[in-house]
């Protein structure tokens, strides 16, 4: 068999084989209208607050792992190899899981309603989670589950009791045989559910993946479908031909050199986390920021760069950085550099049939000093009024050259030709030299008002994170420029 | 009045940390919502079709293709309405469908009832619509422009403000604006409506008032309110704003059934239930304060100038109630409170937890805080030397504060154990070394008046079985929406009855089995229903113990319930073997109990009486960081203190404390309702509505109960404590001040609300620019 035409999955300890699900149905629905499974809640049909947040199951690079992911933008095919696990599967019979029995003793639930989703991002916790799990951890991995009635300290007080604890369960204990068949589900075989005019494609392979997006140029790429989601639950969009990318044999590769990092567009942003923060600290800090622990479970650095928005908080790091884009098309491929790829909003430098293949990020020069900064209503799981991104080339305690990109201040994300040359020669030691390149902001941006910022206010935050950067990068003392979060103390370089 | 404790035996199921009823269903995903109910066969599925202008004519509503979509099994607007066209409690203005006018954007002008939901709402964007759009009234300054209202002002006060200020020694005015808040309840509006014989209809709703359901379905039928039943078993959240709001919902979900006969479920999708239904009012506080150099208030003359947006709904009382809370718990000689009840075409504002509260308290604070500036006072002492006192204990309404000891008492502790002094003079230290990162300290206090202002709400009723086998049923006019009242009310049937807290079964609000009750709002639950609960179990019980006396011959007080057993004199048998026994002996048991509150009066044409039983009391200190580069912001610290009486479920209250704090703390800091000009809600759902999420609560957040019985006879002594938190975090919005104040000390600006990263940054920009 070369072709699989059906989804496979394993639901409540059993495979279960899906031969014709439209390509548009979510995770969500099947669950809640297919199987009236209905522990799993909608909250929002968005992807922010995480009542229909459920665990995929999957083997990684030969771990089992535990990925809570947001069911209601998460199309039904994209559950395809993995085992689904909802809260209903926790308890074992009649005995609650540690962790819901810590919730009940904490009054960790009010209302109840976001209470399956926060025990489900928990459980992924408790099995995956680094130890010792810290209180910030804990926020981190529930950025993305909204709570009204509790304030959370229940929660997160019951989650650090479970943590503390080592996993004892009965996933625990079934974890040679969930393996086993977790892995039999791994045929290789590119997958087509439907015929050539409405399909939920997973091609095995990138020449698959090349070949049918060639054929299929009208085809939507759905990697982490964060984004592509929503068009279908809110804009009510129904896209005929699906390609999914995410069984794509090496296509979620990264490779880290003293060149710099190259990422294949499949990398999950979760993945993509350490090796960003490697680069620099600010990067790990924006990484931790993004979206949320389901969000960065699904999303990819290439689904980050293709959709194109202007506020992704990934392209402006990596325009400032030097970063490039290897698109693909049939078997031709090309490079650009990564500020070239957005053309104007919502418009990229994509060809119908092409696709974002890779990205690559030079390594920072030992003379080179890097800062970003995101800035949005929220701390967690918001999306960016102004992201700044700074890119500095020393030649002492002078700026020899600069690479400066913002987002959220133009239609796409974009560099500042006029502040980066005035950069050029400002003394980090003497702030008068600063205004210059200060002033030059305003010609390079005329940002929007929106419901995140107005205009002003992203044209005054622009410019004082520009300051920020020159103070910090001349030697400021961090605890004293940014506020105490987890993130600041590891950032200085 | 003097303390009192009336209660003699040590309680053994009340004032105990028991978890909420449904728990161990929460953390398994079965506890049931209305979405979650098994579909009766056949049920249809219910979307709404929105108005996309915020004013004008309809002048083209072609529903053909809408209703040729394969799937759609009717498509319904006002012509369908048997009844009347009207959703509102009270005035008429709310209807089910625009009929002609639009008057805000998100207005329900048709249904699609279709064999799926997603059907449904694909076939709304068939519809073929013209509407004649006119300029909107959106903002307040609009709204008073034109001279708009819902209702006429109305003032309250005492003595002649005009010339106490100018008498005063010393004296301020200014502007706050204070935005709206959306709910943001986890479970979005959601009903189903399931068609009996004859007309009859049950509607299973998540809403905090079924009656008012079952009278609006009843009144949208033209069928009499006895047809209807209208059911909830728990809300998946609700904040007051599934109280007026849910009634369209359900009446939507019955009038598709009553066309189609078959059972139909309406479930707003999450960026509907935005634009669709009510939010908190915005305000805006126009102020004039006169003082003695000690910062003690002398006159305080305030207009709120409350958006009420496209209707009445519950405006009078929400507007009504910011007015009570004008003064918060200080003591104002001369006092003018005076409000405007403005019309605009946005969704008409509704109850949000605080009703009007918030806002008023929220102006009074920031004036304490502004001439504390004034005057170069620590902000809590220029409050401490406000509050009401022996002597000055009259509310601008004229009510006598009976027990202001004792939230003097409570910001005494509060100020000790939060180390506020020694915390604020080293946040002193700390921002003269830092131009960037600068902190603020805040202790404030809140005083919150417990009654529905309407007095006629002050009532409540339950229904109280004992079964053969010794179980009970217990059911009351209140609701379930997570805040814990159904354990509450269980504990005190259980306590009455000396039972084990899960013989009680708990049963869903139906208004078949009590009838005509109040919502569960205004913090009332455990006051109203906990009353109704008891007295309907002790009638029980009387007959239980009358029986006994009778059957061994004892006198009454050798009579006994404890631990699920009956002491008789020398004997004693189970509880379940005198119910047993009752039955056999033709005893009653069962019983309809009913309380309404005693001593509250009144009179709003004469401005005066005694609206409120008590106040709860409370207060938090905050500490904050402000990043003066970029207006982020932090909470380090919280240390709250409140008064919950003696605690029905100290768990469940401070499960009320945290859970209203954070809710508050984000009316004021992250969420932010934005309107564009053509008066579309731009933040309609949660990627761009930004409640707290975990990270915002401070790691060091220290909550602690004053367990101290309530001076006038409620259920056990406690106290209401729903929505007196939400107001605590106002301590956040002033340390957010005092840290912005330290750039440029002798200067004050004011910073509206929410005090979102924008705000502060311009806030701090004007501090260090001027």
């Amino acid at each position: 068999m070369t072709r699989r035409s059906s989804i496979r999955f394993i639901f409540r300890g059993a495979p279960v084989e899906i031969f014709d699900a439209p390509p548009r149905e979510t995770l969500l629905d099947w669950l809640r209208v297919q199987k009236r499974a209905t522990g799993t809640k909608e909250g929002c049909a968005d992807g922010d607050c995480g009542a229909c947040t459920v665990v995929l199951a999957r083997i990684r690079e030969g771990q089992l792992v535990h990925e809570p992911v947001n069911a209601c933008i998460l199309l039904l095919g994209q559950a395809d190899g993995a085992e689904v696990l909802t809260v209903e599967d926790l308890a074992d019979g009649s005995t609650p899981h540690p962790l819901q029995d810590a919730m009940v003793r904490h009054h960790a639930s009010q209302c109840g309603f976001c209470t399956p989703g926060i025990v489900m991002s928990l459980f992924a916790l408790q099995h995956d989670g680094a130890r010792p799990v810290t209180r910030d951890d804990v926020c981190d991995q529930l950025a993305g589950n909204l709570c009204r009635c509790t304030g959370y300290r229940p929660i997160v007080d019951a989650a650090l009791e479970v943590c503390a604890a080592p996993v004892e369960d009965q996933f625990n204990r079934a974890e040679k045989s969930r393996r086993v068949a977790i892995e039999a589900l791994a045929d290789g075989v590119d997958v087509m559910v439907g015929d050539a005019s409405a399909f939920f494609a997973a091609p095995a392979s990138e020449d698959a993946f090349a070949a049918l997006y060639a054929d299929h140029p009208d085809a939507l790429i759905v990697s982490g479908a964060t984004d592509v989601g929503l068009w279908i639950t809110k804009g009510l969009r129904d896209p005929r031909k699906i390609i999914w990318t995410g069984r794509i044999a090496g296509f979620d590769a990264m490779d880290r050199g003293v060149e710099g990092l190259s990422l294949m567009a499949g990398v999950r942003l979760d993945k993509a986390a350490p090796a960003l923060a490697a680069v620099h600290a600010d990067l790990g800090e924006i990484m931790r920021r993004f979206g949320s622990t389901q969000v960065r479970a699904s999303g990819t650095v290439g689904g980050s760069i293709a959709n194109g928005s202007p506020i992704g908080d990934l392209a402006p790091c990596l325009i400032a950085l030097g970063g490039r884009v290897e698109l693909r098309k049939g078997n031709s491929a090309r490079e650009l550099p990564l500020e070239d790829f957005f053309i104007a909003y919502r418009k990229q430098d994509r060809a119908p049939g092409e696709f974002v293949r890779r990205l690559t990020v030079p390594a920072l020069a030992p003379s080179s000093a890097f800062r970003a900064f995101k800035i949005s209503k929220r701390f967690d799981e918001d999306i960016s009024a102004v992201l700044g991104a700074f890119h500095l080339m020393l030649d002492g305690r002078r700026v020899a050259a600069a690479r400066i990109a913002y987002g959220g201040m133009a239609g796409t994300p974009a560099r500042a030709p006029r502040t980066e040359a005035a950069c050029v020669g400002l003394d980090l030691d003497a702030e008068s030299t600063w205004s210059v390149a200060l002033d030059a902001l305003a010609a390079d941006y005329a940002p929007l008002s929106d419901m995140r910022a107005s205009s002003a206010y992203r044209s005054l935050v622009a410019r004082n994170l520009l300051r920020k950067a020159f103070m910090e990068i001349g030697g400021a003392d961090i605890e004293k420029t940014r506020l105490a979060r987890r993130g600041w103390a590891h950032a200085a370089e | 009045m003097p303390p009192n404790d009336e209660t003699p035996v040590p309680l053994a199921i009340v004032n105990k940390p028991t978890p909420h009823d449904s728990a161990h269903l929460h953390v398994r995903g079965a506890a049931a919502y209305i979405d979650d109910i098994r579909e009766p066969e056949g049920t249809l599925h219910i979307a709404p079709g929105l108005s996309n202008v915020a004013r004008g004519r309809i002048i083209k509503l072609d529903l053909d293709a809408v209703r040729r979509a394969p799937g759609v099994v009717a498509v319904l607007t006002a012509r369908d309405v048997p009844g009347k066209n009207d959703t509102s409690a009270a005035f008429g203005d709310d209807p089910l469908f625009a009929d002609g006018d639009v008057v805000f954007h998100g207005q329900v002008m048709f249904i699609v009832v279709a064999i799926s939901r997603d059907i449904a709402r694909r076939a709304t964007r068939l519809a073929n619509v013209e509407i004649a759009a006119e300029p909107p009234l959106l903002t307040i300054d609009d709204a008073i422009a034109a001279d708009a209202k819902v209702l006429p002002d109305y003032d309250f006060g005492r003595g002649d403000v005009n010339a106490a200020i100018a008498a005063a020694s010393r004296r301020l005015a200014g502007q706050l604006n204070i935005g709206g808040q959306e709910h943001f309840y986890l479970e979005g509006q959601a009903a189903l409506a399931i068609p009996g014989e004859a007309g009859e209809m049950h509607v299973h709703t998540s809403t905090q008032d079924p009656t008012e359901v079952q009278h609006i379905v009843a009144r949208v039928l033209a069928m009499p309110d006895a047809f209807v039943t209208a059911e909830t078993r728990r809300m998946g959240g609700a904040f007051g704003g599934k109280e007026s709001q849910a009634a369209q919902t359900a009446a939507l979900a019955a009038l598709a059934a009553r066309v189609t006969g078959r059972p139909c479920k309406l479930r707003l999708d999450r960026d509907d239930d935005f634009v669709m239904t009510g939010k908190r009012h915005d305000f805006r506080a126009d102020w004039r304060v006169g003082f003695n150099d000690d910062g003690v208030i002398e006159a305080y003359d305030v207009m709120l100038n409350a958006r009420c947006g496209c209707s009445v709904d519950l405006s009078p009382g929400v507007v009504d109630r910011a007015m009570f809370h004008a003064a918060n718990a200080y003591f104002l000689p001369t006092v003018a409170v005076a409000t405007r009840r403005l019309k605009t075409n946005t969704v008409s504002a509704t109850a949000f937890r605080g009703f009007g509260g918030p806002q008023g308290m929220l102006a009074i604070e920031h004036v304490m805080d502004a001439i504390a500036h004034e005057t170069s006072r620590d902000p809590l002492d220029v409050r401490k030397a406000n509050l009401y006192r022996p002597g000055g204990d009259l509310t601008p309404y004229g009510m006598k504060v009976e027990d202001p000891d004792v939230l003097v008492d409570l910001i005494e502790r509060l100020e000790k154990t939060s180390d506020y002094r020694a915390r604020r003079a080293a946040i002193a230290a700390e921002n003269a070394g830092n131009p960037i990162i600068r902190r603020g300290i805040a202790l404030t206090p809140i005083q919150f008046g417990i009654s529905f202002t309407l007095i006629h709400m002050n009532q409540a009723g339950a229904l109280v079985h004992v079964y053969q086998d010794g179980s009970v049923h217990l059911n009351h006019g209140g609701t379930e929406m997570g805040q814990g009242l159904f354990t509450k009310v269980a504990q005190v049937v259980a306590e009455e009855f000396g039972i084990p807290l899960d013989w009680v079964r708990i049963t869903a609000t139906n208004t078949a089995k009590v009838p005509n009750a109040s919502p569960t709002a205004a913090s009332s639950g455990s006051d109203l229903n906990g009353m109704a609960a008891q007295i309907a179990a002790s009638a029980i019980k009387e007959r239980m113990i009358a029986f006994a006396m009778e059957e061994y011959g004892v006198a009454r007080d050798l009579v006994a319930f404890r631990d699920g057993v009956v002491f008789i004199g020398n004997t004693s048998l189970s509880f379940p073997e005198l119910a047993k026994k009752c039955r056999q002996a033709r005893v009653q048991l069962s019983h309809a109990g009913f309380y309404k509150t005693p001593l509250i009066e009144w009179d709003r044409a004469a401005r005066k009486g005694r609206p409120f039983l008590y106040f709860a009391y409370g207060a938090s200190c905050a500490q904050v960081a402000v990043d003066t580069l970029t207006g982020e912001m932090k909470v380090e610290r919280v240390d709250i203190l409140h008064d919950v009486g003696r605690s029905l479920n100290p768990a469940l209250d401070k499960g009320q404390i945290e859970g209203g704090f954070v809710q508050g703390m984000g009316w004021l800091t992250t969420e932010e309702l934005v309107f564009d000009d053509k008066g579309r809600l731009t933040t309609h759902a949660p990627s761009t509505y930004k409640i707290p999420v975990a990270s915002d609560v401070p790691a060091d957040l220290r909550c602690d109960l004053l367990e101290s019985p309530n001076r006038v006879a409620t259920i056990y002594r406690s106290k209401a404590v729903g929505e007196p938190p939400l107001m605590l975090p106002i301590s956040v919005y002033s340390a957010v001040l005092d840290a912005l104040h330290s750039i440029a000390p002798g200067r004050f600006v004011p910073l509206d609300a929410p005090a979102t990263p924008e705000r502060i940054l311009m806030a701090a920009q004007a501090l260090a620019g001027a």
